[in-house]
């Protein structure tokens, strides 16, 4: 097998990786035909978020936040024992946003300074490149504490979280927009071709609902500048900030599959530089960096005289202008430390204020299954994959509602969605464990065990109808999914504006039996701002945030 | 400057101006075209009255399937109702994620048997479909309306996004509403409630069950929900309508949840009288037609008879 064949294999690899993590993501989606009858849970038919658990770094991080490891983040071992043999494999050959940086990276440049002499000059290492050493340690400094903030920067979170609140919802937008464009010439022979290609393409791309999300537009900008910096930088990303290639980086110091150089046959020409995805320095004459290496072979397969070789336990011949490649990576001991320190002492300054726990946002409601706060922000890697495969499009990334240390983190907005009573697939997806799968039962409660609950519902007496307008409604009750109904009625005589007297049924809500899934919310007429709403008050996560004296009772004594 | 090239720029310039000034006048004050203009509605779906034959029939068993045919027989049989060729539109409620026997939905045993028998009287096509509260996927197939259907041969639809028409109702209340369109463009219409109880309208039957063709803020029309109800009764005419008397959801109402909210009647009333069909259905949740205020205001309005033994009663 020559190496231009290996390298095909690797290209190979990389689009089928990427296809994989995209065709998961895609069937992260409510679409399973349960059977009616049977009461049985309804299960995903696909372990959607399996690819997001060969993460090393989400392993690590909620390793050292929460001091356990999620069930499903033990296939990050499958990435990180072989890298410790073959170096950072996973970077060129495995990893989505990797492989997305490589393509936008490798797409010809009309822009003389990403050509020839210039681009051999920025694929030389750079001392940027050390940045996402910091970075790294500046996460797992903050883990130690806590507060898990790799899921920002984790690649494979970064990739679901846009591709799934991002990208899909965009395409979906502009799909059915453009054919609504089609359509509006209102000639039958245009708009059949186009609705024919829609509806074959829609039940594989676009949601059962369009899915509008929170806060996108931050994540949408931070994921376009990683993929536009690609055009200033080959793999910019990839270099100089992952803080997963940074972990697989460290754990390649002891790699036995390396680069062998052998000066005989250089004639410097150069073309291994032109092709060096890591910017590891390839090329003979300068220090190979092992850890700065995505193992992409480029550089062999584009040297012409066969002087570089990758190989286990490759010789070196070490001389004057073919200096010892090294394992080590370039960050000082010191600054090391300063990256610890100072990702220990952020946790204290985003706590010290009063956004987690002190006074927190009381619309912030979690999912249901949400592990109390402290340990949710533990273990939420912000992957975004509970709101994709909400099917009421009812969980968001937040912005500033959990504070800056929660940022992306999962929020219920029931004005756009309310939580489904017997749906229970955020935890079922939840790769990490910070929202727990739980049963419908444990979820709807019965006789032995009380519901679990995200929150209360409150009635704005300003804006609801019955209260303040004396017109009829009770919209919200008809709504409310439990059983008895948390709110209920009473029929009070109230007088309008021209003096009569109406008979109308007025709202309120029972703490007890309310759920906080925000059926009512999402229901009321009052279309702008709802005129009942729900807290994240009386969830079952916290002992603290409750309204009641007495815990909440379940069906047998209610 | 030329004169040639002079004469080649002051054209393109004076081409250009008169494109930018053409277009501006041709959009001038046109009215904004949303894609999607009102979809003119001029079909009847009821037939037409037959004095020898009873008006409402209710079957009383707990072979549901059986009961349907022989209260429909009575009725005049599904021919009378599907001609051959006709494409039918069954709108059972399918409202709520609850299983069949939580009464929140039309029973799914009634629905596929009502597909046979308007396959079998030659109907085209027969679809299925509603507008439900919760999510479509879940309730579609909880309720087993979804499995029942198919098997029997109707296309179920989940509605989506693009599947509705603005229609004018023609009502006092209701005027330009978005609909599924399903439910007009179809000959017949046939309109299969469960009975349920409803705090603000007293209960939810036949006539409350066509808000379920209704996109839009249907939500707010709780605030005249009687003339709603009425304007969408004038304006849909049913050609058939079937109430599921067989579980009866006496509180708790419209999505129940509890199996203690269930009273068994094990009834199934068939008629073309919408206001009959809810006068009868009421009494099995206890209620007097005359209390119920759509239900009167429907007969005032000319849409049927309270009294539903003067259009001919018959028990089966």
């Amino acid at each position: 097998m020559t190496i231009k064949t290996v390298r095909n294999f690797r290209r190979l690899s990389q689009v089928l990786f990427f296809l994989i993590f995209f065709w998961l993501i895609l069937k992260t989606n409510f679409e399973v035909n349960f059977s009616p009858g049977s009461g049985k849970e309804i299960i995903l038919p696909y372990p959607v978020s399996i690819a997001l658990q060969f993460s090393p770094l989400a392993a690590l991080g909620t390793l050292l936040s929460s001091w356990t490891i999620f069930k499903g983040l033990l296939w990050s071992l499958v990435i990180l024992i072989p890298t410790i043999f073959l170096g950072r494999f996973f970077c060129g050959w495995i990893c989505p946003m990797g492989s997305l940086n490589h393509w936008i990276s490798e797409i010809p440049s009309e822009r003389l300074k990403r050509k020839g002499a210039n681009k051999i000059q920025s694929n030389r290492y750079k001392k940027y490149q050390r940045i996402k050493y910091y970075i790294l340690f500046f996460f797992l400094g903050a883990a130690l504490l806590g507060s898990l903030q790799i899921g920002l920067l984790d690649p494979l979170a970064l990739l679901a979280r846009s591709i799934g609140t991002v990208v899909l919802p965009t395409l979906h937008t502009g799909a059915a927009g453009f054919l609504n464009w089609i359509k509006s010439f209102g000639v039958p022979q245009i708009v059949i071709p186009f609705q024919f290609v829609y509806d074959l393409l829609s039940p594989i791309f676009l949601t059962f609902r369009q899915a509008h999300f929170h806060t996108i537009l931050t994540i949408g900008i931070f994921f376009i500048l990683i993929l536009l910096l690609n055009r200033v930088f080959t793999r910019f990303w990839c270099r100089g900030i992952c803080p997963l290639g940074a972990l697989l980086g460290l754990f390649s110091r002891f790699a036995i599959f390396g680069l062998e150089k052998d000066e005989s046959g250089c004639d410097n020409c150069q073309l291994c530089l032109l092709h060096c995805q890591g910017a590891d320095n390839p090329d003979i004459g300068s220090r190979w960096r092992q850890a700065e290496c995505h193992v992409c072979l480029n550089c062999q397969a584009a040297c012409p005289n066969s002087s570089l070789k990758f190989k286990f336990f490759p010789e070196q011949k070490v001389s004057r202008t073919n200096p010892a490649p090294t394992q080590k990576i370039d960050i000082t001991r010191r600054k090391l430390a300063a990256s610890i320190v100072s990702g220990l002492a952020v946790v204290p300054l985003l706590r010290s204020g009063d956004a987690f726990e002190v006074n927190s946002n009381p619309r912030l409601v979690r999912p249901p299954g949400a592990r109390p706060e402290s340990d949710f922000l533990a273990k939420c890697i912000r992957c975004g994959q509970c709101m994709r495969v909400c099917p009421n499009n009812a969980l968001h990334p937040t912005f500033m509602e959990a504070g800056l240390e929660g940022m992306w983190s999962p929020i219920l907005i029931a004005r756009i969605g309310y939580c489904e009573p017997t749906c229970t697939l955020c935890g079922q997806v939840c790769p990490t464990g910070a929202i727990e799968e739980l049963t419908v039962k444990e979820k709807v409660g019965d006789e032995k065990t009380a519901a679990n609950c995200i929150g209360t519902a409150f009635i704005d007496r300003g804006r609801c109808l019955p209260w303040a307008m004396g017109r009829p409604c009770i919209v919200c009750e008809e709504w409310c999914p439990t059983t008895p109904k948390a709110i209920y009625l009473k029929e009070e005589t109230v007088i309008n504006q021209k003096g009569e007297e109406v008979k109308v049924k007025q709202p309120y809500v029972e703490p007890d039996l309310c759920t906080g899934c925000g059926a009512c919310e999402y229901a009321c007429p009052v279309i702008n701002k709802a005129a009942i709403y729900i807290t994240s008050i009386g969830e079952s996560r916290s002992d603290k945030n409750q309204i009641i004296l007495e815990s909440k009772k379940t069906s047998a004594n209610s | 400057m030329q004169r040639r090239d002079f004469l080649k720029k002051s054209g393109k310039a004076l081409a250009l101006a008169a494109i930018t000034g053409g277009v501006g006048f041709a959009f001038h004050n046109r009215e904004f075209s949303t894609g999607a203009g009102l979809y003119r509605f001029d079909k009847r779906f009821d037939v037409a009255a037959d004095r020898s034959l009873p008006g409402i029939t209710l079957a009383k068993t707990e072979e549901y399937e059986n009961g349907l045919n022989r209260a429909l027989d009575a009725l005049g049989g599904i021919k009378r109702f599907v001609k051959p060729g006709e494409k039918v539109t069954i709108k059972p409620n399918i409202g709520w994620d609850r299983k069949p026997e939580q009464a929140a939905d039309t029973n799914p045993r009634l629905v596929g048997e009502m597909v046979r028998l308007c396959l079998t009287a030659g109907a085209s096509e027969v679809i299925v479909t509603d507008i439900p509260c919760n999510d479509a996927r879940r309730t579609f197939i909880r309720s087993g309306i979804k499995e029942a259907a198919e098997k029997n041969g109707a296309k179920v639809i989940l509605p989506a996004e693009e599947d509705y028409v603005k229609v004018d109702l023609g009502g006092k209340l209701l005027t330009t509403w978005p609909v599924l369109k399903y439910f007009v463009e179809t000959d017949r219409f046939i309109n299969m409630p469960i009975a349920k109880q409803h705090s603000l309208s007293g209960c939810t039957i036949s006539m409350k069950n066509l808000y379920g063709i209704l996109g839009g803020r249907r939500n707010q029309l709780h605030q005249k929900i009687d003339q709603a109800i009425v304007d969408l009764v004038a304006f849909v005419r049913p050609t058939l309508t079937i109430v599921d008397c067989t579980r009866v959801l006496m509180r708790n109402g419209p999505q129940g949840g509890s199996l203690t909210d269930v009273k068994i009647d094990n009834s199934i009333i068939c008629t073309t009288d919408l206001v009959a069909a809810d006068a009868r259905a009421v009494e099995f949740l206890n209620l007097k037609p005359e209390k119920v205020s759509h239900i009167v205001l429907a007969e005032k309005s000319g849409l049927g008879k309270i009294d539903y033994r003067s259009i001919g009663y018959k028990e089966i």
